[in-house]
C-alpha cells in the first residue's frame, strides 16, 4: 500500500531537480519510438542536440521557436496559478495575430514609433477580449471554461480562415489565404543579421519578469495566489475573486495574444492559417514543466523548443517522423505531472497489515 | 430555399443518425468516467486513438470486428493512464486529461507515420456497410430515414440502452453513481473507490473509442490528420447538456446530428452569399451555447474532480 504524507514547502535544489528528472525520462523514454523507427538511438539523440544548439544558426532558430512558447506557457502559468483553466491560448494566439495583421497592413499608415507599439497593443487586447468571454461565463453563470476555451480555439481558427479567404485577403496572394504583408515599420527589428531571431523574445522575456513581479511583489498577486490556493477561503476572506479571475483572465489572453503578434510581426510578416503548430497546447506543458513559475517558464520553453528544433533536423536526416516531438512532450507532461507527487508528498509503502494496524491506531486515538 | 423538403427527405434523417454516432459513443464514456467522479479531458486523443488503432487493425488485415475491439483496447489503455494518474495518485484531472490527449493524439499520429512513411493518398479500407434489417429496412420512408445504418451505429443504440440499465437497475451501477456522488459512502460498504473508479474510467474510454473508430470504419474509410476535429470536446459540452443521463445524452447527440446534417443542406441553398466557414464553426457555437444554457442548473456529480484518499475524510 502506498500512502502519502504532505510535505512542508519544498526545497529550491529540489523543484528544480524534479521537473529535470521529468524532462530526462520524457527523453529516455523516447528512446522507445526511436528504435521502433528503425534508427539508431544515439545517433538520432545527437542529431537533435546537433539541430538546437549545433552551429549560431539552430541556437538562433531554437530561441525563435522559444519565444512564443514564453508567451503561451506564461498565459497557461498565470491563469492555472488562479485555477483558471485557459487551455484556449492557441486560439487566443491567432485572435493576437489577426489583430496584429489587421491594423499593420495598412489601414492605420503611421511612423513605426507609433505603428509598432499599436500593432503590439491590438494583439494583446485582442487575446485578452478572447479570454473574457469564457471568463465571464465562469464567473457569472458557473460555465466551465476549459471546454468553452477548448472550443473557442476551433471558432476562432475557422474565423481566421474565413478573413483570410475574404476580406483580408492579399489581393496580390496569387489566390492564396494569406494576409498582406505588414508594414515594413511596424515589424518588429530583428536581433542578428542573416537569423530569424526577432523582437518578440525581447517582448516574452519582459513578460516573463512582469508576471514573476506581479506575482511574488502585488497585492493583485497576492490575491491571484489566494485565489488559486483556495477560492472560498478567498471569498470569506473578502478578497475579489471575481474580479481576479477577470483579470487573470485578460492578461492571460493577452499574453498569448502577444506570442501570435510576435510570430507574425517578427517571424512571418503575414498571417496564414497555419500559423501555429500547437504553441497554445505547448504552452499548457511548458507551464507545467515550469512547476507555474514565470522564471521557470523561460527555461522550460527553451526545452520544448530544443526538442521540437532537434526533432525537426534529426527527422529530416533520418526519416523518423517529427511527430516525435509531440510524443516527447507529451511523455513531459505526464511525467512532470507524476514526478510533482514527490514535491508534494513524502511517498511511503507500507505493507497492507502494518497500514492496517496504523488505521486502527489512529482510530483508537480518536475515541 | 423549403426547410419543409429538408425535414421531408429521408437522407436528413439518416445523415443525422449517422453523424449523431461517434457523439453517442463518446458522450456516454464521458458520463460513465464523470458519473464515478473523473473527468476524462483524454477523451480527444483518445477518440484519435481509436480511430487510427482500429482503422490499421482492419488495414492489417484483422477484420471489421477485430478493428473494433483493438481500438476498444487502445481507448482501455490511455483511459487506464488517465486513471491511474488521477484516481490512486489523485492529480489533476483537467492536466492529466489534456496530458493523456497529447499522448494520445502525437503517439497516434507517430505510429501512422512510421508505418506509412510516404504515402500521398491515405490507404483505403472496405468499410462496414449499411445493413439490411428484414422488413423494416423497406419500410416507405421509414426505412431508408432509420434502419439502413451500419452495426456500429446500432451498437452505440445499445450501449446506451445498456448504460442506462447498468447505471440505474444494477448494484454495479449504485457503486458508480455513489463513487461520483459520496466516495467515502461507498468505502464504508466495504466497496473499493479506486477499483470502481479506475473500472468506470477504463470503460468509459473504451467506449469513447469507438466513436473514433467509427470515424475511419464507417463514416470514412481511411485515417486522417486531425480528422476527429474537436468532437471530443463537443462530447465534453454534451455530457453537461445531458445532466449525465443516458437518455438525454442521447437525445442531445441526435439533435446535434440533426442539426449539423440541417446546417449542411442549408448551406447548399444560402451557401453562395455565407462563407463556409460560418457553418463549419455551427457545432462549437452550439456546444457552447447548450452549457450556457444549462449552467445555472447543472447538477454536477458532488464529488467530480475531487480525488479521494483511502482513510482521509
Amino acid at each position: 500500500m502506498i500512502r502519502f504524507e504532505p510535505r512542508e514547502p519544498a526545497s529550491l535544489p529540489r523543484l528544480i531537480l524534479i521537473p529535470v528528472a521529468a524532462a530526462l525520462i520524457a527523453l529516455l523514454l523516447a528512446a522507445l519510438p526511436i528504435s521502433a523507427a528503425g534508427v539508431n538511438v544515439l545517433e538520432a539523440y545527437g542529431l537533435m542536440g546537433k539541430g538546437a544548439f549545433g552551429s549560431l544558426f539552430s541556437f538562433t532558430e531554437m530561441l525563435t521557436r522559444a519565444t512564443p512558447l514564453i508567451l503561451t506557457g506564461l498565459a497557461a502559468a498565470l491563469a492555472f496559478r488562479a485555477k483558471l483553466w485557459n487551455i484556449g491560448a492557441e486560439g487566443q494566439l491567432y485572435a493576437g495575430a489577426l489583430a496584429a495583421v489587421a491594423v499593420g497592413t495598412g489601414w492605420i499608415d503611421a511612423p513605426g514609433v507609433i505603428l509598432l507599439p499599436l500593432v503590439v497593443f491590438a494583439g494583446a487586447l485582442a487575446g485578452g477580449a478572447v479570454m473574457l468571454g469564457p471568463t465571464l461565463l465562469k464567473t457569472r453563470l458557473g460555465v466551465d471554461e476549459v471546454v468553452t476555451t477548448l472550443l473557442l480555439n476551433f471558432v476562432i481558427l475557422l474565423f481566421v480562415q474565413m478573413m483570410l479567404e475574404g476580406p483580408m485577403q492579399d489581393p496580390m496572394g496569387m489566390g492564396w489565404p494569406q494576409s498582406e504583408p505588414i508594414l515594413d515599420q511596424a515589424i518588429l527589428p530583428k536581433l542578428m543579421d542573416r537569423m530569424r531571431i526577432h523582437g518578440g523574445l525581447i517582448i516574452a522575456l519582459a513578460a516573463a519578469l512582469a508576471i514573476h513581479i506581479l506575482l511574488k511583489r502585488t497585492v493583485w498577486g497576492f490575491e491571484i495566489r489566494a485565489v488559486g490556493e483556495n477560492a472560498s477561503a478567498a471569498a470569506h476572506a473578502g478578497l475579489p475573486v471575481r474580479a481576479t479571475f477577470i483579470r487573470v483572465g485578460l492578461l492571460s489572453g493577452a499574453l498569448a495574444g502577444l506570442a501570435g503578434v510576435g510570430e507574425v510581426a517578427g517571424l512571418k510578416g503575414y498571417l496564414t492559417a497555419d500559423l501555429s503548430p500547437g504553441f497554445g497546447y505547448s504552452g499548457i506543458v511548458v507551464a507545467m514543466l515550469a512547476g507555474l513559475n514565470p522564471i521557470g517558464v523561460v527555461v522550460a520553453a527553451l526545452f520544448i523548443a530544443s526538442i521540437f528544433v532537434g526533432a525537426d533536423s534529426m527527422s529530416r536526416a533520418t526519416g523518423v517522423s517529427n511527430y516525435l516531438a509531440d510524443l516527447i512532450v507529451a511523455m513531459a507532461l505526464i511525467s512532470v505531472l507524476v514526478s510533482g507527487l514527490f514535491l508534494r508528498f513524502r511517498i511511503k509503502f507500507i505493507r497492507p497489515h502494518a497500514a492496517a494496524a496504523s488505521t486502527q491506531a489512529a482510530s483508537q486515538e480518536t475515541k | 430555399m423549403d426547410f419543409l423538403d429538408i425535414f421531408l427527405n429521408a437522407n436528413f434523417w439518416a445523415a443525422s443518425l449517422r453523424i449523431a454516432t461517434p457523439l453517442i459513443f463518446g458522450v456516454i464514456g464521458a458520463l460513465v468516467c464523470e458519473r464515478a467522479g473523473v473527468l476524462n479531458l483524454g477523451i480527444e486523443g483518445i477518440f484519435t486513438a481509436g480511430a487510427m488503432a482500429g482503422w490499421m487493425a482492419v488495414w492489417l488485415g484483422a477484420g471489421l470486428w477485430g478493428g473494433v475491439a483493438v481500438a476498444a483496447l487502445a481507448g482501455a489503455f490511455f483511459g487506464l493512464i488517465h486513471a491511474i494518474l488521477t484516481v490512486p495518485l489523485g492529480l489533476s484531472q483537467h492536466v492529466s486529461g489534456i496530458g493523456v490527449t497529447l499522448f494520445a493524439t502525437s503517439l497516434s499520429y507517430f505510429v501512422y507515420r512510421t508505418a506509412l512513411p510516404d504515402v500521398s493518398s491515405p490507404p483505403r479500407i472496405e468499410p462496414f456497410k449499411p445493413l439490411d434489417i428484414p422488413g423494416l429496412s423497406d419500410l416507405p420512408f421509414i426505412g431508408p430515414a432509420l434502419f439502413q445504418q451500419t452495426a456500429l451505429t446500432f451498437l452505440a443504440l445499445f450501449v446506451v440502452a445498456a448504460t442506462a440499465f447498468v447505471l440505474y437497475r444494477t448494484p454495479l451501477g449504485l457503486a458508480i453513481r455513489a463513487v461520483g456522488d459520496n466516495p467515502s459512502a461507498v468505502e464504508s460498504q466495504g466497496l473499493s473507490v479506486y477499483g470502481i473508479r479506475i473500472g468506470a474510467v477504463v470503460a468509459g474510454s473504451a467506449l469513447m473509442a469507438l466513436g473514433g473508430a467509427f470515424l475511419t470504419m464507417s463514416a470514412f474509410d481511411a485515417f486522417f490528420f486531425g480528422m476527429v476535429n474537436g468532437r471530443g470536446w463537443i462530447c465534453i459540452a454534451l455530457t453537461v447538456f445531458a445532466s449525465w443521463r443516458p437518455g438525454k445524452a442521447l437525445l442531445g447527440a441526435l439533435l446535434f446530428g440533426a442539426f449539423d446534417a440541417f446546417q449542411v443542406r442549408l448551406q447548399t441553398d444560402v451557401g453562395s452569399f455565407i462563407p463556409g466557414q460560418v457553418f463549419l464553426m455551427m457545432p462549437y457555437i452550439l456546444s457552447i451555447a447548450a452549457l450556457i444554457l444549462v449552467a445555472r442548473k447543472a447538477d454536477y456529480p458532488r464529488a467530480l474532480l475531487v480525488p479521494y484518499f483511502r482513510g482521509q475524510r
